[in-house]
Parts: structure tokens; sequence; C-alpha cells
């Protein structure tokens, strides 16, 4: 299984975001954890990543501060060249929880980071992911009217509206079932490869990691490290029970150290 | 169906004056007036002109103390909410005087403010500054920290977050908490009337007993409250019917 290598499935080549040496120690109550030890991570420009690890390992907190939203306690996190020193509109972070606003309606929510665009052009983009995400006759109804898998939808919309480049996504179909998940994956992925946005996407589901990504970085138990990354150069859309995606799949349940059978 | 269903309150109401007319008149000692009697002591204040005056002058306290309290107490209290360091400096000074009723307040705003309507302002105020406070303070601790990374995330300056986050998350336990501070302000008002000023039906209940155990006159005024408090929290509800709030309140 290859190494750290440049994905030759993917559409580029040119790196979008380096990651060097980033560590992580809280401190609480005069305890130190240490969560992240020295990860390095380099993401392609247009790559679909999914960063794969157990409940706890610290992958949200490595996404978190890529995002921005945490400072590491080392190392360093540059998005084309530039460091990253806070959140920004040109990546969009989609929550764990659910992170559409309750008090505005569908086109409330997408229309949340078009603040300084005129009006018409708000419209057209309000209406183009509205129907990107199917949620076309829902546009006046609040998240509370609609089902789990529509708010995850709305959220995604939410996110494109404004055109980043990136995408952050911790486990954002974690709380739905399992048919939802299904359904969502499937539209991620067409998402995806209408709006080629360089994609980071933080599972616990070796399965949705195996059927999503271009590369699977599988992390190690706290404080998680890189164990291995592995490249899935299967076309989209995958067969998944071809013999190559279960040779793949199986490889990272030996990596993680799971036997598997149940 | 749903006619009788909306009626049953009300039916249940005419039952108890009925029954509380029979109970009366079935007994010589009267430990309260009949509901006739009070139904004239009505007729008799509207006519006299007070009905209405004493009305409007428990209103017109409880409105100014109430939306006074407000117009600080909530700015205040996000504030103090916001800059977690200004809670914990605050919160104990806070604790020490909440549970000081607002009723004890009343020799020492008579003293700052003489009998009249600032005293009576004065304790409305004091009985709403606190619970709004806090529940102002309250409101942004329990903001969920993604609404607000959510905010920052799309580029939101400060005065963004806080005019397109912060406020709209906290506006349906704002109105709870109003609802409950105007339901204490309406308690205050009809105690502090009976002392710090000769108007209103607080003043009207204590005055009805002094000049001549008027009692039809105290349970006029007694019922004239319950009314308008009834109104008031209604009034208060209606807010919590808005589309876009109805996520703040679980379903009812």
């Amino acid at each position: 299984m290859s190494q750290t290598t440049a994905p030759t499935t993917a559409r580029a080549v040119k790196t979008k975001l380096r990651a060097e040496g980033i560590s992580m120690i809280f401190r609480r109550d005069g305890k130190e954890t240490s969560v992240l030890d020295s990860v390095d991570l380099d993401v392609y420009d247009g790559e679909f990543i999914c960063l794969l690890g157990p409940s706890g390992c610290g992958k949200s907190t490595l996404l978190n501060s890529i995002a921005g939203f945490l400072a590491p306690t080392s190392g360093k996190v540059t998005i084309d060249g530039e460091p990253v020193t806070g959140p920004d509109p040109r990546r969009i972070f989609v929550f764990q929880e659910r992170g559409v606003f309750p008090w505005l309606t569908v086109e409330g929510n997408i229309a949340f980071g078009l603040f300084k665009l005129p009006q018409e052009e708000r419209a057209r983009r309000i209406a183009y992911y509205v129907k990107l995400v199917g949620l076309q006759g829902f546009e006046k109804a609040y998240p509370q009217e609609l089902s789990g898998g529509m708010k995850q939808r709305l959220e995604v919309a939410r996110a494109l509206a404004v055109n980043p480049d990136m995408l952050f996504l911790d486990e954002p179909f974690g709380a739905l079932d399992s048919i939802t998940r299904l359904i969502m994956r499937g539209e991620l992925l067409r998402i995806w490869e209408a709006e080629k946005k360089t994609i980071i996407f933080v599972t616990h589901d070796i399965e949705e990691a195996v059927q999503l990504a271009d590369r699977v970085v599988v992390m190690s138990a706290r404080p998680a490290k890189i164990q291995q990354i592995v490249e899935i150069d299967i076309p989209h859309p995958r067969d998944i029970s071809s013999p190559r995606y279960l040779e793949l799949r199986d490889g990272i349940f030996e990596q993680i150290g799971l036997a598997h059978k149940v | 169906m749903n006619l009788l269903v909306r009626l049953r309150p009300w039916a249940f109401i005419a039952l108890l004056l009925v029954a509380w007319h029979v109970a009366i008149s079935r007994q010589s000692n009267h430990l309260l007036p009949d509901p006739l009697a009070v139904g004239g002591a009505f007729v008799e204040l509207a006519q006299r002109g007070l009905l209405f005056k004493y009305i409007v002058a428990s209103l017109f306290r409880v409105t100014w103390g109430f939306l006074l309290a407000a117009v600080t107490a909530i700015p205040l209290g996000l504030a103090i909410g916001w800059f977690r360091r200004a809670e914990m400096a605050l919160n104990p000074l806070i604790q020490i005087f909440r549970p000081i009723s607002p009723l004890a307040w009343i020799p020492i705003s008579i003293l700052w403010f003489g009998v009249g309507d600032v005293a009576a302002i004065f304790l409305i105020f004091l009985a709403s500054f606190l619970p709004l406070t806090l529940t102002a303070m309250n409101a942004v601790g329990s903001i969920p920290a993604v609404y607000i990374n959510a905010g920052r995330n799309f580029g939101l300056s400060t005065a963004g977050i806080v005019w397109r986050v912060l406020y709209p998350a906290v506006v349906p336990q704002l109105i709870i908490g109003l609802r409950i501070t105007l339901g204490i302000a309406w308690l205050v008002v009809v105690a502090a009337e009976m002392i710090a000023v000769n108007s209103g039906l607080g003043f009207l209940i204590v005055d009805a007993r002094n000049a001549g155990n008027r009692y039809d006159l105290v349970v006029a005024g007694m019922v004239m409250i319950g009314l308008i408090g009834l109104l008031l929290d209604v009034g208060m509800r209606s807010f919590e019917k808005i589309r876009s709030l109805r996520w703040g309140y679980s379903e009812d």
C-alpha cells in the first residue's frame, strides 16, 4: 500500500493545505493531556480527504486547528502558502452538532454568509443552492420543521453558498440513520464533483471513509499521530463489493487493529 | 366540541360564582361579600371614575418600572454573560441582592423619593432588574458555541455576531424572562401602592378597608388585579407564538 504519495486519481497535484508538526496539549486542572503529536499532512487542491480514527482520538481537534478555531500548541498550518490565524469564509466548517440557525428559515440560513453580495446575486445563489441540495419547496421552512438529513443538507448548502474553496466536515452524518447517511454520501460526492472543492472529512466509520475519500488518513489513538495514509484508487461511483474496495477496506481494518469479524 | 372545550373554564368560573353566592347567603356572619355585592362595587367604582383611574395609575407605574429595568438590565446581563470574567466577579453580589424582597426596599424608596409615583416605579424597577439581568446572563451562557463559531467562520465582525447570532439566539429566553418578571412586577406594584402612594389598585384595597371596612371594594380590587395580571401574561405569551422564535420553546 502506498505511503504519503501524491494521489494519482485526484484531479490536481497542487498542494492546497500543509500542516507541519501540529501538536496540541490541553491543560485542565493542572493536568496535561496530549491530543495531537506532531502531525504532518499535505492536502492537494480539489482532493477529498478523510481523517479516520477511533472516537476521541483527536481528529476533530486536528480539523479545528486546521480550520483556525483552535491554535495548536506547536506547529503551523498554511493554506495556499498563507498561515492560518483564524476561521475564514474561504473555508467553511460544517459542524458535528447541528449548526444551522434555528431562528432563520432555509433561505435565511443559506443567505447567512452572503451579506456582502447585492440583493440579486444573493437571490440567485439561494435559489441555486436550494436546488443543489434538494430543498425546493422548503425555502420558507424553519429548521425545526426539517428532518435531520434535510438540516444537514441545509448546512452544506449554507457552506457552499459563500463559494469557499475548502470544506471541513466533522462527522457530518454521524447523527443520521444509516439509510439517510448512505444517501447523503452520494449527495456529497455529487456536490463535490460539481463544485470542485477541497474537502476534509472527519469520520470514525471505515466504510464511509473508503467510499468517499481520495485518500484516507488513518490516525492512531490519543495522542493522535498519522498511522498511515491509504490512497483509494477506485473511480467514482465506487462498487462497494468490488475486490479492490474490500481489499482496501480490510487493509484499514487491520491497520486499526480490528479483527474483521463480528 | 371545540366550542364546548373552550367554554369549559368559563363554565367552571360561573359554577364557582354560584357556589360562592349560595355559601354566603346561607350564613350570617359575612366572611366575604357575595358576588353580587362585588359586582355592585365595580359599578360604584366605575361611576365614581375610580376604576379606570386606578387601573391606569397601576399600569403606568408597572410600565415605567418594568421598561426602565428591561432597557438597562438586558444589555447589562448580556454583557456580563458575554464576558465570563465579569460574570465571575459580579455573581456573588447579584446573589446577595437577589434574596432581598423588593418590598424590603419600601422604606428606603420613600426616604429617597417621598410618597408618590417615583417611589413605586423605583420599587418595580428593583423587582424587575435582577431577574432580567440573570435571565440575560444565563441566556448568553447557554448559546451553543457552534452558533458563535459559525458566525465567525462566515466572517462576521464582532458587531455582526452580536446582532445576527447572539441577539436572535437569546430572544426566546428573554421573552420567557420578561413574562415571568412582568408577573413579579405586577405583584410588587400592588404591595408598593399599599404604602407608597395614594392611588392605584393596591391603594384601593387598603383604602377600602381602612375607610369603613368596605370588603366588597376590597374583593373588587382583588378581582381586577387578577384579571389585569392574566391579560398581561396572555399578551406576553403571544410573543412565544412568533414563528421565528418557536424553536426556543419546547413544543406544548
